[in-house]
């Protein structure tokens, strides 16, 4: 392959990059697969940081009154162990599985805003650093007029009001110093990110699906993407304009959540939970997307129902805006606003329902072949029943009052954000090596690390639900022995263990098989998809020429017809047509033109940390830098040459 | 309307069916409960235990949760063995044949919407009935304030003028109003074995009831995170028979008494007016003073079996702990070291047991 650029378009004053290896073809990259890449590692990152902390959080818990932690470490370990998982692990793992698939699964070159795509990256990249960077700048102390015994120490300088920030707990009066400044600060960076992110995938849905890829051809997981970023645009402008509000109160003396000033600490739980419910399903709707895909193809059947799956999934989103003071049940708000709240949270159990059977309905008179990503997605339904389950026991009002706050609380949502999204992505991450790798993983490792998980994951989360209904309440440092939790909270703690060594056979396997897995061909899984219709791995123009769809799972069609019982029966032409499609996705065949790289959009992401810490310390000399970075981003994004084609022709 | 009229009586007939049945069951279940719990050594006499209700109230929340849960088991039993015996049986063989192609069947879906939506409306029935129901005012309930802080419950009873804090006291078999507000954060009211919990909030007034059979002590816990000490932001409710609670409440309007001479405890009242402790703790007929003070008020402390809200017990062990450095029990909190020497701490304690 050579790379012909056209002397005619470099007319503009700046060039756009053209390294296409090494570390700079990383960071100027604009490929949708790359960035994807670089979304699931960084997330991963965070996600080994945010399991450490929940370890360091279970060790102190695994003994009443242990002083493993002091209460400034352990509020700042629950604080940002909440914050990472959401915010820089499953949301990022989930944008990687977008960035990657999406165009893929629509027969797309890239998404429709290349550039936008690594701003989105980059902004994620310096929001998380910047949030982390609290560890080092962040100070954090006793209420205005408390005392300490002992110092915070650098572990304890993280924010420390919860993931959810409750006010006025988490303004300048009772939280005070800087570390929850990074914290709302970081989030609005982060969001930042987020938020440009779910306009480029809904703009590439609606405007970049290939020839006869009509919506309801599409695949289920380029559904939930659609369904996620919805629900990104529409409910983070929401905890942006509270973010800002809390800045204002924590830097600028305004007293929107104070009560002293007029303010109301109870608006802040409506914003943030108006924006937090939504969030539920942008966690859990991509690993939605992710079973639906993989169920069908290892049990050669079709998705039963697809339709109705589809549509329960935009009516959980739609519903999913209108549940949120179910977060607030025990709060101040009135028996007739329970009442709602309580019944509509029960209505979104239907929807939740009719995906669940219907992912039955696909297994039912399969022929399942259970390698580790059917495994991930069978334990995926297994546990999020569980979780669906002690959801709908908070929607009867009463006992949630009993329940909120309590570890039943957290037992459910681990079941719905671990044992459901976090298994989903595990199903996709070993569901999609062959195609991101172009290699096997290992079968043995993938199915120990399954049960390790399994385990590990019930022996964590399943006692507590017991522990919560036994009194042991959310968010406490120490618990007094005669509450008598003790027993359950060791195997708590050991089964925390057992999934950090589930975690460890799963990077092993990931390395090793990475360097030395067998080399997979490209449609390893006999699926339907139109992913599995180009090499593995990808190669950077994705699709030698465009695919033509004629139906829902293509491809799957393309290789069977049914006989007059309605089985699949492989058609005598499939081989051939395997074979043409192989040789096809080597040789681009014509002409294709790749969106260039860039070196704006990291540059202009650098700028949003330096204005964040202007805010922080109210410093000017760093606001200017922040927003020269900014402009300078800006002016080269809007001035370096719009088309440089990069014409692949191959040299033979 | 005659039709909703037949399906609401139904749906009632069915619950209160469902209601029986469970009693029936959890009775049997609780036995079962016990035994486990023997054999596995696990949580006995948990304090805060949400599912031994002592009151009325935590009653009605306990068999609206065990009519979701056992409705929940059914259908957890039903999903995971489908799920179970679809992967059994069709499990990958040699000899399976290829699947025949089913896209879906348009009666199983209204069928698997339907069905979730009727067993919903079952449990929503007795759920909107008990919501209305616990937030009812209950006629001739003893009125108690609940002032949150960071971090112990100070309680006012404004009938009989009395103020006190970490213990509640409450006449036993009399329904309790509690009206609740913060003086800082959020703060979250929780007596499990009584009712649900109910959220202090600074400038509005919030309501729970509370209820207990018997005369006994309960436990309380604030639920919502409310900074550094949370996890020792405790309390107890002791409910007494009605003389008792009589004789409480004449002896909590009584002053305490100034000492004079040269006691060991009378050196203590002198540590108490001088060392500072008067910023803050009031001693009726020792310290008075108009208003509020921000910590507890000690008039009674002896009478209370717990102290520093309710982290605590009050044995002289634990206030010599507590006197030394308060920071080092309760971190955050607003009570300094005054750097009181030990004859000067032996001394309060001493002074401290005489206020009961």
């Amino acid at each position: 392959m050579t790379k012909i650029i056209e002397p005619s378009k470099q007319s503009s004053i700046f060039r756009r990059p053209s390294s296409e290896t090494g570390i700079w073809s990383w960071i100027t990259t604009v490929d949708h697969k790359r960035i994807g890449i670089m979304y699931g590692y960084a997330a991963f990152f965070f996600l080994l940081i945010g399991g450490l902390e929940a370890l360091i959080l279970r060790i102190q818990l695994s003994q009443p009154d242990n002083n493993f932690l002091t209460a400034a470490e352990y509020n700042a370990m629950f604080t940002m162990h909440g914050t990472t998982m959401i915010f820089l692990a499953i949301m990022p793992i989930s944008a990687a599985f977008f960035n990657y698939l999406l165009p893929l699964q629509i027969g797309a070159r890239d998404v429709a805003f290349p550039r936008l795509n690594a701003l989105s990256f980059w902004i994620f990249i310096f929001g998380g650093a910047f949030l982390y960077s609290t560890f080092i700048f962040g100070t954090a102390g006793a209420p205005e007029g408390g005392y300490l015994a002992e110092e915070v120490g650098w572990l304890g300088s993280a924010p420390n009001g919860g993931w959810f920030g409750y006010q006025p707990n988490a303004g300048m009066k009772y939280s005070p110093g800087t570390a929850m400044d990074y914290w709302a600060i970081g989030l609005q960076i982060l969001g930042i990110a987020s938020l440009i992110s779910a306009f480029n995938f809904i703009t590439t849905i609606i405007n970049m699906r290939t020839e006869g890829m009509r919506f309801m051809r599409m695949p289920v997981f380029t559904w939930m993407t659609f369904a996620v970023s919805f629900l990104l645009a529409f409910s983070l402008p929401i905890i942006a304009i509270a973010l800002f509000y809390v800045t204002f109160d924590r830097k600028f003396g305004t007293t929107f959540f104070l009560t002293e000033g007029g303010g109301d600490p109870i608006l802040w739980q409506h914003l943030f939970w108006l924006f937090g419910h939504p969030e539920v399903y942008i966690l859990i709707l991509p690993a939605f997307g992710i079973v639906s895909e993989v169920l069908p193809t290892f049990s050669r059947k079709p998705l039963f129902g697809y339709a109705a799956i589809v549509f329960a999934g935009f009516g959980i989103a739609f519903i999913g805006f209108g549940v949120w003071a179910h977060h607030m049940f025990a709060s101040a708000i009135s028996p007739v606003a329970q009442a709602g709240f309580g019944l509509s949270t029960m209505v979104i159990a239907v929807p939740t329902g009719v995906k669940i059977f219907n992912w039955l309905g696909t297994i039912w008179g399969g022929k399942l072949k259970l390698n580790t990503p059917m495994l991930f997605s069978l334990g995926f339904i297994g546990m999020f029943v569980i979780g669906g389950l002690s959801g709908v026991t908070h929607s009867i009002v009463p006992a949630d009052t009993q329940q909120t706050d309590t570890y039943y609380v957290v037992a459910h949502f681990h079941y719905v954000l671990f044992g459901g999204a976090l298994f989903g992505i595990f199903s996709g991450l070993y569901y999609w090596f062959p195609k991101v790798w172009g290699k096997m993983y290992n079968e043995s490792l993938g199915k120990i690390h399954f049960w390790l998980m399994m385990i590990g994951f019930n022996l964590t989360f399943g006692p507590m639900h017991w522990l919560g209904l036994q009194g042991q309440v959310r968010r406490t440092w120490v618990y007094a022995e005669e509450t008598n939790l003790q027993f359950w909270n060791i195997v708590v703690t050991v089964g925390a263990f057992i999934i950090a060594l589930s975690i460890i056979v799963f990077m092993i396997n990931w390395i090793f098989s990475k360097r030395n897995g067998e080399i997979a061909p490209f449609d390893p899984w006999d699926a339907r998809t139109l992913e599995w219709t180009i090499p593995s791995p990808t190669p950077v123009w994705n699709f030698s020429t465009a695919p033509i769809v004629k139906s829902l799972d293509d491809f799957w069609h393309t290789k069977y017809s049914e006989d007059e019982d309605g089985r699949a029966v492989k058609r005598k032409e499939a081989d051939q047509i395997l074979l043409e499609l192989e040789e096809d996705g080597l040789n681009p065949s014509e002409h294709i033109a790749l969106p260039n790289p860039s070196y704006f959009p990291i540059v202009l992401a650098s700028g949003l940390p330096f204005l964040g810490y202007a805010v922080i310390y109210k410093s000017i000399p760093l606001a200017l830098i922040g927003t020269v970075l900014l402009l300078i981003g800006a002016f080269g994004w809007g001035t370096e040459p719009l088309e440089e084609e990069i014409h692949l022709d191959s040299d033979e | 309307m005659i039709t909703l009229y037949i399906v609401s009586t139904l749906f009632l007939i069915i619950v209160d069916n469902i209601n029986m049945l469970v009693k029936n069951i959890f009775k049997l279940k609780n036995l079962k409960f016990s035994s486990l719990i023997l054999l596995s050594a696990c949580i006995e006499n948990a304090p805060l235990d949400s599912l031994s209700p002592e009151g009325p109230y935590a009653r009605s929340i306990d068999e609206l949760f065990w009519l979701t849960f056992w409705i929940a088991v059914v259908i957890f039993v039903i999903v995971q063995g489908a799920l179970l015996l679809s992967v059994f049986v069709f499990k990958e063989k040699p000899d399976s044949p290829e699947p025949k192609q089913i896209h879906g069947n348009t009666k199983l879906e209204i069928l698997w919407t339907v069905i979730p939506v009727i067993i919903l409306a079952v449990i929503a029935v007795p759920t909107v009935k008990t919501i209305f129901e616990l937030a009812n005012e209950p006629e001739d309930a003893l009125k108690v304030e609940v002032i949150g802080h960071q971090w112990w419950f100070e309680y006012k009873y404004p009938d009989y003028d009395i103020t006190t804090a970490n213990v509640l006291v409450i006449p036993a078999d009399k329904p309790i109003r509690l009206e609740m507000w913060s003086n800082d954060v959020l703060h979250n009211y929780w007596v499990p074995k009584l009712n649900g919990k109910r959220y202090l909030v600074p400038g509005q007034t919030t309501y729970l009831n509370l209820h207990a059979d018997s005369p006994d002590e309960f436990w309380a816990q604030c639920g919502e995170y409310c900074g550094l000490s949370h996890s020792k932001m405790r309390g107890r409710v002791l409910s007494l028979s009605e003389s008792d609670f009589e004789a409480w409440v004449k002896n909590q309007q009584q002053n305490a008494n100034k000492l004079e001479g040269n006691s060991l405890a009378a050196e203590g009242q002198q540590v108490y007016l001088n060392a500072g402790c008067t910023q803050c703790h009031v001693i009726d007929g020792v310290w008075d003073v108009q208003g509020d003070r921000i910590a507890p008020n000690l008039t009674h402390f002896a009478n209370r079996n717990v102290f520093a809200g309710a982290a605590l017990y009050n044995t002289e062990e634990n206030l010599s702990k507590w006197l030394a450095n308060p920071a080092e029990i309760k971190p955050g909190t607003f009570m300094p070291n005054l750097e009181l020497t030990e004859a000067e701490i032996n001394a309060l304690i001493a002074y401290l047991g005489t206020l009961k």
